[in-house]
């Protein structure tokens, strides 16, 4: 029977969570919005992420590694050569041309051999990265906090296509430090590291004006303006121009960082190159910037922090992401003020979302994307330690890879988006089912981990399934487990 | 995935124990004898409908018991005889050799003392070896592992079963130490878990329905391509994923027979194979049952090349938790019921016959008006094999390894 008091809670925990785990329901007591918002005042820091490096070791590490690959492959390359020299002496009479092919070969081969005998050091510190972001989502009591940093991770997203050892890094040192922040510190942080500064190519941006820039007859590299204003801060069609955008490029140059290999104190960290930064003022949506530094960089990031536009951006993406893929206007008119009013205060925008009853109504229509969904099976069976590699192959086959989205757009929020990969998630739940049917009871997970509040017919499907393995699939893959 | 043990402990025991080690895995009264036999027991999930794999063609009452949903002799495809009676599903050839040479048998109108229709409970009872579920957390082929070595010096890597899958089964589980071994293919969900799925969504979910629905249309296409109209309705196209069922079967039981094959490996397995739940277009003479036996049928013929030398002593039982309703029922599938086959094939066996004391098919013969019934308690064919195959005593089989099962006699000739 459903109970409208337990029902909210399970809402709660779904729509603003992680999704139930075992003891969480009576975990939230009877005040499931008071709980959401207490647990922002919990500290968001993974304290098991203490032994993993910085954002700039991992890069300094990958330098390195890289470095010495490119020795060894070089020195196996000349070796492969000499022996080559060393036996086409006495085979000049055979055929000279294949000769040569299965000497390239051997090159080949050689040159492969000594670039594996070096491996990418990025995976494993990714794959840790995967471990322990996934853990602390297992754990969390409710997740809503955690659930803020997947937020915003995604909305501030970077590639592990592109960089791959920092990605997770990147995540703790810029995003999670300030998910409950201000927006613009959580702005600054971000687009000042080093991983979005490397993924946004503003590492190759160079003012045409500067000394490196009239040096190497190169110059601006847009991408980084043009992605600030139009995903990260003001949203598209705003307002804002191309020449803006080329005002603002030329205020980012000079944001780079310390090159990894040289540097093994500080390689890998951001710093301000003035060399690449393009003299003079610049005008950015009518605003004259005339600073010198990275301080003309701050005051726009501050002022695009600050711009109407962003709070309302902010806030309908908050809202679309939580709570409907169309958000109640009302909701997000409530957001978009309480970012104003408290200059960008996250923590207040978040409060004002779960404290507003719009944010409450309406079936569960979210479509959970596939990184929620997995974990929130993940919850429900109780199991609380992660197996990376598995964990990061099922978020591939889902269509949305951790840390690697297409585009810095990021993962999309609307169900039809997701929608056509349900029958792959069919897959992904089978097979989970199977690897759990020992440790999970589907019974257990309605009554006890949902409160029974699941809808009749999945419990009737779970009561008739042929195997405890074909309960769990179906009880994955109900409605109740997918939407939110 | 590698090779596993639940028992860490053991792990250096057992690292690299050599030739001593082979001669310890051998039942200790086998051994005596110059015997090595090997036991693997496969588990059908879902209660298999036995009229649709083995049909009692001879019986006057079988044509108008499954209308046109009858296998016959003449049907299309035409069931393969077994003897006068009965004929197999046609899906199945190779068992259907086996059973010609002698090595193969089946066993019809069998059962567990289980009696009512839960999959979990017929399940746990089918495999725990007691007659009513949860009274255990071991099974009947583990417990019958340790009786084999009680009494003498015993030997604790001589009792070693293997299980094969990401669960062990049941029948396998308890304290002699099981290794196990995860096939690498995914099994794919089965049509019929795809079928409840798509119910589900039916009554909760109609987007997730609609989406579910175009998958499986679009699976059942890619797996019937150049049989006929892509387009076609027709119920018998290949189920999504029936040649990923048939790898992973051909995998799983391939693999399980390679160790148990080994001079210093296991001597009995345990595996379990899903999807025989089929209330809803069983599909016998073709479509998901046949597509499921032909897989079926699969496994044995892997099971048979990959014993390789010691295929003679080998004997493998394939049973299933209970029967399915003797009707066919308005969505042109079968409910749970409760008489059903058992196969029993390996080199090692007396076959070519079924073993049936054939109850009738008529509303009165039939258990409650709905399902066979049962005349041949399937714990007596277990302990058959047990005790002459894997010489373990009946007093053990009686109070042990089927507790309470004394007024069941071990059923006799089953071993060559």
């Amino acid at each position: 029977m459903s109970n409208p008091a337990r029902a909210e809670t399970v809402l709660a925990l779904q729509r603003f969570g992680m999704g139930p785990r075992p003891g969480s329901i009576a975990a939230m007591g009877s005040d499931p919005r008071g709980a959401l918002i207490a647990e922002l005042d919990r500290p968001l820091t993974l304290t098991a992420a203490a032994g993993l490096p910085t954002s700039a070791k991992a890069f300094r590490t990958v330098a390195d590694a890289n470095a010495r690959r490119t020795a060894r492959v070089k020195q196996a390359q000349q070796q492969a050569k000499k022996q080559q020299m060393a036996a086409a002496a006495p085979a000049m009479s055979e055929d000279q041309a294949q000769g040569q092919v299965q000497d390239k070969d051997a090159a080949e081969m050689a040159a492969k051999q000594a670039a594996d005998a070096v491996p990418d050091p990025g995976r494993p510190m990714y794959l840790q990265e995967a471990k322990l972001r996934t853990e602390a989502a297992l754990a969390a009591e409710i997740g809503f906090a955690e659930r803020l940093v997947w937020f915003w991770s995604n909305h501030f997203c970077v590639s592990a296509n592109k960089i791959q050892s920092m990605s997770g890094a990147y995540e703790r040192e810029a995003v999670r430090a300030n998910a409950l922040g201000r927006f613009v510190d959580l702005l600054l942080a971000v687009e000042g590291h080093p991983a979005m500064l490397f993924y946004l190519d503003n590492l190759e941006s160079m003012g045409a004006n500067s000394i490196a820039g009239i040096n190497r007859s190169r110059g601006l590299n847009e991408n980084i303006a043009r992605e600030i204003m139009e995903l990260h801060t003001l949203g598209v069609r705003t307002g804002y121009t191309q020449d803006d955008v080329i005002s603002f490029a030329n205020v980012m140059t000079g944001w780079t960082l310390v090159p990894p290999g040289a540097d093994p104190q500080h390689g890998g960290e951001f710093t301000f190159n003035p060399r690449l930064h393009e003299p003079g003022g610049q005008t950015v949506l009518g605003k004259r910037y005339e600073q010198e530094d990275a301080e003309q960089g701050r005051a726009v990031l501050r002022d695009l922090a600050a711009h109407p536009a962003t709070s309302t951006h902010v806030a309908t993406k908050l809202a679309r992401h939580f709570v409907a893929d169309e958000p109640p206007p009302a909701l997000v008119e409530q957001m978009a003020k309480t970012f104003r009013d408290t200059e960008g205060d996250l923590k207040q925008v978040a409060i004002a979302m779960v404290s507003s009853d719009e944010a409450w109504r309406g079936p569960p229509s979210k479509l959970k994307r596939p990184g929620e969904w997995v974990v929130g099976m993940v919850r429900a069976t109780g199991i609380t330690v992660v197996d990376p590699v598995l964990y990061t192959g099922g978020q591939q086959l889902l269509g949305e890879p951790l840390w690697r989205p297409s585009s810095p757009k990021g993962y999309p929020d609307d169900e039809a988006s997701w929608i056509d990969g349900v029958g792959r998630r069919l897959d992904v739940a089978n097979n989970f089912a199977e690897r759990v049917t020992g440790m999970a009871d589907p019974q257990v997970i309605i009554e006890d981990v949902f409160a029974s509040e699941i809808a009749p017919e999945v419990k009737q499907a779970v009561d008739r399934a042929e195997s405890r393995q074909q309960a769990l699939a179906l009880l994955f893959m109900s409605a109740d487990f997918q939407r939110r | 995935m590698g090779l596993d043990r639940h028992l860490p402990t053991r792990r250096e025991l057992l690292a690299g124990s050599g030739a001593l080690f082979a001669w310890s895995q051998m039942p200790r009264i086998a051994r005596a004898e110059g015997r090595d036999p090997r036991l693997l027991v496969v588990i059908l999930r879902g209660a298999l409908d036995g009229f649709g794999a083995v049909a009692p063609v001879g019986d006057p009452d079988w044509v108008a018991l499954r209308g046109d949903r009858a296998l016959l002799l003449d049907g299309k495809p035409a069931a393969l005889p077994l003897d006068s009676f009965f004929a197999l599903n046609p899906a199945m050839p190779n068992l259907h050799r086996l059973y010609k040479s002698g090595k193969a048998a089946i066993v019809h109108a069998t059962a567990t003392p289980y009696r009512e229709r839960s999959h979990f409970d017929g399940q746990d009872v089918l495999e725990s070896g007691f007659t009513r579920p949860g009274a255990t957390a071991s099974g009947w082929l583990n417990r019958a592992l340790l009786a084999m070595e009680s009494g003498g010096r015993v030997d604790p890597r001589g009792s070693r079963a293997l299980g094969i899958g990401s669960v062990t089964p049941l029948v396998v589980r308890g304290s002699a130490p099981v290794m196990t071994w995860v096939p690498q293919k995914l099994l794919p969900a089965s049509q019929d878990t795809q079928n409840r799925l798509l119910d589900l969504y039916q009554h909760t979910d109609p987007k997730l329905a609609t989406v579910l629905q175009a998958r499986m249309k679009l699976a059942s296409l890619d797996g019937a391509r150049g049989t006929g109209d892509p387009m076609s309705d027709d119920p018998t196209l290949a189920p999504p994923g029936i040649a990923r069922v048939r790898a992973y079967f051909t995998e799983a039981a391939g693999t399980a027979a390679r160790y148990l094959a080994k001079p210093d490996g296991p001597r009995v397995g345990a595996m379990g194979f899903v999807g025989w739940d089929t209330h809803i277009a069983e599909g016998a003479a073709s479509g998901q049952l046949y597509n499921l036996l032909g897989a079926l049928d699969g496994a044995f013929a892997a099971i048979e090349s990959n014993m390789g030398e010691v295929w003679h002593e080998t004997v493998v039982a394939v049973v299933t938790e209970f029967g399915r309703t003797a009707r066919i029922n308005g969505t042109q599938g079968t409910d749970h019921g409760t008489g059903t086959v058992a196969f029993l094939i390996g080199g090692g066996l007396a076959g070519g016959r079924v073993i049936a004391d054939w109850p009738g098919l008529k509303a009165a013969q039939l258990l409650d008006d709905r399902d066979l019934k049962p005349t041949t308690d399937l714990r007596a064919v277990l302990k058959g094999l047990l005790r002459d195959h894997l010489r373990v005593e009946e007093k053990v089989l009686a109070e042990t390894v089927f507790p309470d099962s004394a007024e069941i006699k071990p059923m006799g000739g089953l071993v060559a």
